[in-house]
Order: C-alpha cells, then structure tokens, then sequence
C-alpha cells in the first residue's frame, strides 16, 4: 500500500472540484491533492461543446471546455497536485482516503480535510420504469453526449428525446446537427425544466416539437430499437388511455433527471438530505462530518455552471479556514427551512461565526413555475425581507441574498422562505 | 469448422453447457454451438438465479427427481469445482393465513417423498428469528435449509469455458438452419457452416421443438411462458436473509422475493403463457402485479430502488408440465433435452448426468479422459478483496488498477479476463454478465461507452461493429459527420 498525505484532498476534477481547490490554494492551502476519474481534468464539462456556459460568473459566453480551461489553467500555474485516471475507492470518516489507479496501484492517503466533489449521474430508463423490450438504441442523454462529443460515434439517426431538462434540449439540437432527425421532445410535466434560453436556441430554431404532458409508455424493438409508444399525461402523471400512439425511431434518449452520486458520502458516514439527494450542509458547506466538505453537483444539482464555482468557491475557502485554524461558531446554528412552493434550500442550516462576512446566500428552486412572485424570508413568525421576480421556474436556481447583520443575532434559530403570488 | 463430431450440442444455455462439459470428461470430439453470440442469452439468462429445493415439483415427473439430485450435485460437486457464486441461504414458504398451513402440510409431504432434506414447518418467532422482514401477517413457513441462489450467468459462462478447456469446441453465432439426417450420421447445417456428428443433442430451450421438427420429430410443443421481473439496487436497506416464497395456488407458484448473488432484491416472476418465442417485453400490466405480489410477504417494497426490470421466458411443454429427456425413438442418434423450465436451473446438474447416462447407451461405454480438469477459476473479483489485496493485485497487473464501472467497482483488468478466455465476452452485455459493468445503479451510463472501446480494440473490431446482444444490436451508427459529408457529397 502506498501511503500518503495531504493536507486537502478533493475528490474529483469536474468545475466543482476545480473551483474548490484553487479557492483553497488562494487562501493559503498548499498541500493539495485533486482526484479525477477520467483522463483529464473537467468533469462533464469537456463534453458540453455548446456554448452558454459562464455568463455569470465571467460576463462571457463559453463553452464547456472553455470555462473548464479557465479552472485548469489555473490549478496548473498554482502547482496544486492532480491524479488522473484514478478513482476514489473509500473514504473514511476519519478522512482517509482509499484511491487507486494504475501507475501507483493502491493509494492510502491522510487527509486534514477532504471536499467532495463527485458530480452526479442520469437517472435511467428503469429509475421512470418504462416497460417493453430492451433493445439497442436507449441511451440516457448524457451518454449519447459523450459518444457524440467525445468518442465522436452517432448513435442512432431518428430520435425521440423524453424529458426537456437542460441535457434533452442540448441533446436534440446536437443530434440534428449531426443529421440525425429529431422526431419529437417529450415532457412528462406541464412546464419544462430547462432553461428558456435553451428551449428556444435548442428547439425553436430548429423546428423540433416539445410536446408537454406526454410520456412513453412502451419501448419495441427486438434487437435495435424500432419505435416507442407514446401517450398523453393526466395531472397525477398517469397516461390517459386511448391518447396512446406509435413513434418509429431508431433510439430513445433519456434526459429525465440527475441524481448525485454519494455512494462515497453515505459510506463515510455524511448525513444525507432526501430531498437534494447530497448531503446536508452549513453555509461554508460543511458536512456532518467535521473536516468533510461537499459542492457542485454531489450536493444539489445546478442548472448552472457558474452557480457550481460559486458554490464551490464557498467550500474551499471554508476547507481552507478549517485547515487553518478552525471555524468559530455561533452560540446557536440557525436551520433553513423551504416554506411554500420552496422545494429545498442550501445551505441547510448557518453555524459558523464569520467576522467580515457581508451577507450569506440562500440558494433555492421553486417547486412550480409562477409568475408575479414574492419570495419572503422569515425568522419564526417575523418578516427580515422580500424580494420580488417577474417569474420564477423549477429548471432555474433562484439565489436569495441574506444580509449578515439581519441574521447576526443570537436569538435565531431557523428561517424559512417561501415563494408567493404578489398581491397587487 | 471442424467438421466430424461424436457429439453435437444445439443450445448454449446451462442445460447445453453443463451437458457439454459432463461429456468433456471422455474421450469423444464434442461441439457445442449457439445462435446468439454469448452462452446464457435465453431462458438461463432471465430467471430467478435459485438452486431450489425440491419441495414443490411434482415426484411423479422428471422434474421431481432431477431437481433433488440436482440440488445435490450443487452441493457435492458443483460448488467445490466451478468458482461460481453460489450461497445456501434457505427458502421459506410463507402462509399469511392459518387456512393456508394444510397446504404448507401437503408442501411438506411433496418435498419429503422427493426426499428433500431437513424440511420443517415454524412458527412465531422463529420466522422472524429466519427472516426479520417477513409480513406481520405471517403464521406460518415450510423452511427449507438446502434451498441456495447461484449465480446463473457466471456458472453458465464457467461450464463453457471449462467444457472448451476440456477439448469442446464452441461455436457461436452459429445458428441451426436445418439437420439432415444421413443415416448413420447426422448433417448440422449451421450459419457458419456444416458439421456432422453421429449423435445429435437438443438442447435448445425455446427452440428446441424447431430443432426437433428439423429432424421430423413433432411430439412436443414448446410454449413460452413469460416471467417479469424487478431488480433492486443492492444500496438498498432491505437485508434479506431467505429466499421467501408465497403459498402457490392453482395457477402460480407466486412472486419470490429473494437476495441475488451480490446481494440485489429480486422480485418475480409473473406467469403468463405467450405465443412468441421473441417477445421479450415487460408489460404493465405484468410488472404491477409482481410488485403486488412481492408486497405480500414482504411488505414496504415500492419502485424507489429498482434498477432493472426484466422478462424470462421458460420453454414449457404444456402438455405434460414436465422435462422431456430422452433419446428418440422415431430418430436414432437424436437426444432431446426439451421442456427445460423451472426448476431447470436447480436440476441441470442432475440432467447433465442423466443425459451422460443415454449417451452411454447410444454409444456404448465411454473411456474417460485423463486429463479431465473439473475445475474453473475464474477471474478475480476486485469488488469482493479487502484494500490490501486490491493493492496486491493491481501490484501484479496495473490493469486491476484501473476502475471501469464505479457502481460496481469493475477493473479494465477483469474485463480484458473475461474477453480473454476461450468463451470470451464479445458483445456489451456479455461482459456485463460475466464481470458486472453496466448491471449497477447508474446501468452504464457512464461504462458502457469505455466497455464499447474495451471491446473494439481487443477483437480488433470498429466501434459501430460492437453489439448490446444479439449480433443485430448495433449500439453505433456512424462516425460523427459522416452523414453531413454524405449529404455535401451529393
């Protein structure tokens, strides 16, 4: 066994793990070690060739191996260890951190702290339990992604797409393209959970039709997938019988959710949210598990990259005063609770005594679309503050800035937002 | 090709299989040939993996005795000579109703004319005490101690490669088109090829009445009958101790809720008799009421978990409910090995023998060989070693050194060993079945692709040329831009 140490160790390369360990660095972190799976540094972002990543965070517009660069660039200039092609095996609760790969076989490593920053994955065909044969030509979207952009292999040539998330718009813009015909999107909800922007770029310029309220009910084919069969969706999300009907296509892709991957989370022990799937945080996202951090993905899934970095940005910097030093905390954390139409909120609760800290950032998606809001933030029963949005979509994270001084005192224990009709 | 054989095996499912490497330990040329290109692509591939116990199959009928005897072998031979997953967890028959123990009573009766050892029926808290997850309803359970799960994709794939160690020749790909009969021989006209061999054996599972017809013979009818299934993802908090079984009724032996080999719940199967041997589909319909019925005895089971859902269909002969096992006697040198349906995996074994037995007597007494290797090893599993020995092997072989499939913790290096033996993985799912990328959680969403270039490289084949199963599931069209430069060109 090849033992080793660092003082941080990050686990995975993707933007969350990039941003994490150069804001570490920048906060006098030196000994630090990225851990990456695949053969280079990015994560899923060397294979989003479009553009629009960035906007935000560097008033650009960039692709996804761009913005990835930026990071890259910079972990380069700063020296900061990297180990590719090398998976994480275990990490302990006592932050040792089991890796392996074929250059130096079985690592053991000791690490002061440890960010996780593992990303998440697609939910499957079985995850919605669609019935019917299992032929070649389903694929989850991101998969048909990789093959396309990174193994450059089309894989099929008429397509239907369920699910108008983010990854199925790109996906059908892509696949058409590359020639292939896009026969149809289909959501199973009656709003989709892209972003605006991406249904039209992606869709209406293109002519693909989105059709809402709609899901397959039945995949055929015996050895290459031959058709699927498609059926409209009552408000409990049950096909209406009798609106069943026949879309002949040579593959299916799937964009129908992401679920962040924890399997090495759960087995350090983090303490898990059930509804964001990662795990339960404070405000300097910090686990249950002292010295064991998590952003990006693996924590909650964005609908932005530049909402990754951001976060993450957080997380090495709180790694990095962990490290040195320790985190001072309140006399009494503060839980965050999702009040109406508020589906979840990271942080899950504020615990940390920051002395120049200006304002902490709420981040949340609303559990329906709704126009013409007010988001309100209360302690116990008390109005701190609101804030207005023309509209506010499930596929778009709203971030709610709440000022340090509001929140300051020692006397609050929980606050709640919650998003509401504004009334005129 | 090579073209004479004493024998000539149709079907390479573990009937098949297990015959082939039975008739591998004397002196006879032997080949074994399958339409599809992997061993296991039929009934042995979509089933409940359980080496049951015997109790329930009729002791009147060959699969009364076979399943016994079969259990048996598991025990004595099997599992000390194949290195394949196989566990005694115990089975239990579950009544929820005090009017249901008679039935357990007439259950037990069965097993212990079949001969079935240590059957017992409890009660109270000793069904907790076997399997805490049991309905608050139950008040009864026939236990069966001897019941096992194995693993029925690797020991199909360990009985072929240890058949072609031992000298049998495997064709794949090589679908029977016709049989002529010269006499003295019989002509196997394959998609590859011809073969000849003085003695022909069926065991084609849901083919096996088309093989027969081939030859002339229409006595038996295979009809297909269709099990669905769901697989949990084994991070689930359910851990199962037994394998459980409802009481049957009239129709149905009931859906089994019991642990796999990697410790996944399955739940299944329905029964449903259809008319195509093809239709593979899951239905509605069918999958509802396997949750229905796994919810019965053990309760709180729901679609949150499941990571795969899947059909078998077990090749019955309606007519007679039974294992048809005989040489013809309309067809001289013609073995049929037909009707294989539960408990067909149990009882393979014990029909390997017994088909030795009618080879002996349509050959006379075979010479055995001395150089007979009963034993399979098959390749190392990373996921199941401690980190020292991971350490150790990847010291060995940097190939184990790097992970392939997360979920399931598969190394690029086990994949290159199985790809590697003589009945090699050469389609997507072949791998998967022998060494797991892909039958995880995220169902290789993120492996398949590297299992694709894996597979392209070491059969030296293009990507778009790699299959999912059958040799017409191409995963791949074309090379990106190439429908573009076509269009340009024109």
């Amino acid at each position: 066994m090849n033992n080793q140490n660092y003082e941080l160790v990050v686990v995975g390369g993707g933007p969350a793990g990039l941003a994490a360990a150069q804001e570490a660095y920048d906060q006098g972190i030196r000994d630090i070690l990225i851990i990456e799976r695949d053969f280079e540094l990015g994560g899923i972002l060397q294979q989003c060739i479009h553009n629009g990543f960035g906007l935000h965070y560097f008033g650009e517009e960039l692709t996804g191996p761009e913005y990835a660069h930026q990071f890259i660039k910079n972990i380069r200039e700063r020296g900061i260890d990297i180990k590719l092609d090398t998976m994480v095996l275990e990490v302990t609760p006592d932050k040792k951190v089991f890796a392996i790969n074929s250059d130096e076989g079985m690592i053991e490593i000791d690490a002061g702290a440890v960010i996780l920053a593992m990303g998440c994955r697609e939910r499957t065909r079985e995850a919605i339990d669609i019935p019917g044969s299992r032929p070649a030509g389903v694929y989850s979207a991101g998969t048909a992604q990789r093959y396309i952009n990174m193994e450059q292999w089309i894989p099929g040539e008429k397509v239907v797409i369920l699910g108008s998330g983010d990854i199925g718009l790109i996906m059908a813009r892509r696949m058409h393209l590359e020639g292939a015909e896009v026969e149809a999107v289909l959501e199973l909800l009656p709003f989709s959970g892209g972003l605006t922007r991406n249904i039209v770029q992606c869709l209406e310029d293109f002519d693909i039709p989105l059709r809402m309220q709609q899901t397959v009910v039945e995949i055929k084919g015996q050895d290459r997938l031959e058709s699927v069969v498609v059926a409209e969706v009552d408000d409990n999300f049950k096909p209406i019988k009798g609106t069943e009907y026949e879309i002949e296509c040579d593959t299916l892709l799937l964009s129908v959710g992401l679920i962040p991957e924890n399997e090495l989370s759960e087995e350090a022990g983090v303490e898990m949210s059930s509804i964001t799937g990662g795990p339960i945080v404070n405000e300097g996202r910090e686990t249950n598990i002292e010295g064991i951090f998590a952003c990006g993905n693996v924590l909650h899934v964005h609908d932005l990259v530049d909402w990754v970095t951001e976060e993450s940005l957080i997380a090495g910097k709180t790694a990095a005063d962990y490290l040195k030093g320790g985190i001072a905390k309140r006399s009494k954390a503060i839980d965050v609770n999702p009040g109406e139409n508020v589906g979840y909120i990271v942080p899950h609760k504020i615990t940390n005594k920051v002395d120049d800290r200006k304002l902490v950032n709420l981040y949340m998606r609303a559990k329906q679309p709704m126009a013409d809001v007010k988001i309100n933030l209360y302690a116990g029963d008390k109005k701190l503050l609101d804030k207005k949005a023309r509209r506010v979509e499930p596929g778009e994270m709203i971030t709610f800035p709440v000022p340090e001084k509001m929140i300051s005192s020692n006397d609050i224990s929980s606050l709640k937002v919650d998003i509401v009709k504004e009334e005129k | 090709m090579n073209k004479k054989y004493d024998v000539i095996i149709i079907g390479g499912g573990v009937t098949g299989c297990f015959i082939a490497r039975e008739l591998s330990r004397y002196d006879l040329n032997i080949a074994l040939v399958e339409k599809e290109p992997d061993v296991c692509t039929g009934t042995s591939k979509a089933n409940t993996a359980l080496i049951h116990a015997g109790f329930n199959a009729d002791s009147n009928k060959l699969k009364g005795r076979l399943n016994v005897r079969g259990n048996k072998l598991y025990h004595e031979r099997v599992q000390h000579e194949l290195d394949v997953p196989i566990e005694w967890l115990g089975a239990m028959v579950v009544a929820e109703d005090e009017a249901d123990i008679p039935k357990l009573e007439a259950i037990l009766a069965n097993g212990q004319k079949n001969d079935v050892p240590d059957l017992e029926i409890v009660k109270g808290d000793r069904l907790y005490e076997l399997e805490p997850h049991l309905s608050e309803d139950a008040v009864a359970a026939l236990y069966a101690p001897t019941a096992g799960i194995v693993n029925p994709f690797e020991l199909t794939v360990a009985l072929a490669n240890n058949a072609a160690r031992n000298g049998v020749d495997v064709f794949l790909e090589a679908e029977v088109e016709d049989i002529e009969d010269k006499g003295d021989h019989k002509l196997v006209k394959t998609v590859k090829g011809e073969m000849e061999a003085g003695l022909v054996i069926n065991a084609a599972g849901l083919y096996a009445d088309k093989i027969a017809n081939m030859v002339g013979i229409d006595k038996f009818k295979i009809t297909p009958r269709r099990g669905e299934y769901y697989l949990y993802d084994k991070k689930m908090e359910l851990n199962l101790q037994k394998t459980i079984f409802p009481v049957p009724t009239e129709v149905s032996k009931g859906i089994v809720v019991t642990p796999t080999d990697e410790r996944n719940v399955l739940i299944g199967p329905n029964a449903e008799e259809i008319d195509n041997v093809e239709n593979k589909s899951t239905t509605r319909k069918g999958l509802d009421k396997v949750m229905e019925g796994a919810n019965k005895t053990v309760p709180g089971l729901s679609k949150k978990g499941i990571i795969r859902e899947f059909v078998g269909l077990r090749p019955a002969i309606k007519e007679t409910g039974d294992f048809l096992i005989e040489a013809s006697d309309e067809v001289s040198g013609f073995i049929n090995v037909a009707g294989i349906q539960s408990p067909g995996l149990a009882s393979s074994p014990a029909i390997a023998e017994m088909v030795v037995g009618i080879v002996k007597e349509e050959l006379g007494d075979l010479n055995e060989k001395s150089d007979f290797d009963p034993n399979y090893q098959g390749p190392p599993k990373f996921r199941h070693m401690t980190h020292a020995e991971q350490a150790k092997l990847v010291e060995e072989n940097p190939d184990y050194g790097q992970i392939i499939c997360r979920c399931e913790t598969v190394t690029k290096g086990e994949i290159l060993d199985i790809i590697r033996e003589p009945v090699g993985a050469r389609t997507v799912n072949a791998v998967k079945r022998r060494a797991r990328p892909g039958a995880g959680r995220c169902q290789g969403g993120f492996c398949e692709p590297k299992v694709v270039s894996i597979l392209a490289e070491e059969l030296g084949i293009e990507e778009n040329e790699v299959c999912l199963e059958s040799a017409k599931s191409k995963l791949l069209k074309e090379k990106t831009k190439a429908p573009l430069l076509k269009e340009v060109a024109k």
